[in-house]
């Protein structure tokens, strides 16, 4: 129950750039995305209670950001059902300016390739002004 | 007030069952920039051999805030939506989420732990499907700021 690969886990090194992408978020999304998951939190749409609660301005979701990031991943595997786990820790926040937005880049790597599990690990880096926003942002694939 | 560390080990009543819908799955899927087909169109998944779109690997979590929900409204936790910060997060899968599922979820508090004045809550949220199966585990590190 999975669609057909479109690569082998034999065909892997580790430490081989498979993907990369890069978002520009605007307010749009984080309205968008707090509507899909329930998540209601105003720092993510208010600039005045993101103030008051001392932030530097209104927030992406962390879990838009671990959301997307593994986007990039899906559509090189070419099945989002192949996604057996996934990690992330949120070590700095993405600050979405009201007018300019956010640019946010993903590049993965392989990581570890386990052929008696038939599973790939695909490690994320993600990256936003210049910093990474995401810690230990691991994948894990089934190639079964 | 401090996190209550008798929460370690409380198992929490299971949520209401969650059924999964198609169009939740594909909003949900533009939400997080997820444009593989197996998201968003029926026939692609099904020629993939899934029974309608699967969800991107994230949507666990809409299911995972129930048992979230439970976790801020217990009496005398010590836990404030205002003081968490988000620390970590993860998805263990047995098997994708897909349209049409009818799920539950049932928490348990991991561990509670004290760094630097803050505590950090594990909560470990367990995802089964009609049938009793298991379908993911959604694992969530809060940080919970202390008293100022």
């Amino acid at each position: 129950m999975a669609a057909p690969l479109t690569h082998t886990l034999d065909s892997l090194t580790v430490g081989d750039e498979i993907a990369t992408a890069t978002y520009q978020l605007d307010r749009g999304n984080l309205v968008r995305y707090a509507g899909a998951s329930g998540d209601f939190n105003a720092i993510h749409y208010r600039d005045d209670i993101a103030a008051e609660v001392g932030l530097p301005g209104v927030l992406a979701h962390g879990m838009l950001t671990m959301g997307l990031s593994v986007q990039p991943v899906v559509e090189w595997i070419g099945d989002p059902g192949r996604v057996r786990d996934y990690q992330v820790k949120f070590t700095r926040p993405v600050v979405v300016d009201p007018r300019t937005g956010a640019t946010v880049t993903v590049a993965a790597k392989v990581g570890a390739v386990d052929v008696e599990a038939q599973t790939a690990r695909v490690d994320l880096t993600v990256t936003y002004e210049d910093a990474t926003v995401l810690g230990k942002a691991q994948v894990v694939l089934s190639f079964a | 007030m401090a996190v209550n560390p008798e929460l370690v080990g409380r198992h929490f009543p299971p949520t209401a069952p969650y059924l999964v819908g198609r169009e939740k799955v594909r909003e949900f899927s533009r939400a997080v920039l997820a444009t593989h087909p197996i998201n968003l169109d029926p026939s692609a998944a099904q020629a993939a051999g899934y029974s309608d779109v699967v969800a991107p690997p994230t949507f666990a979590v809409v299911i995972q805030e129930g048992t979230l929900a439970q976790l801020l409204n217990e009496p005398g936790s010590g836990i404030e939506l205002t003081r968490i910060v988000h620390g970590s997060q993860q998805f263990s899968y047995t098997r994708p989420i897909v349209a049409g599922d009818e799920l539950i979820a049932q928490l348990a508090v991991e561990s509670v732990k004290t760094l630097a004045g803050n505590a950090l809550v594990t909560a470990v949220s367990t995802i089964t499907d009609a049938a009793g199966e298991h379908v993911c585990t959604a694992t969530s590190m809060l940080v919970v700021g202390g008293d100022n």
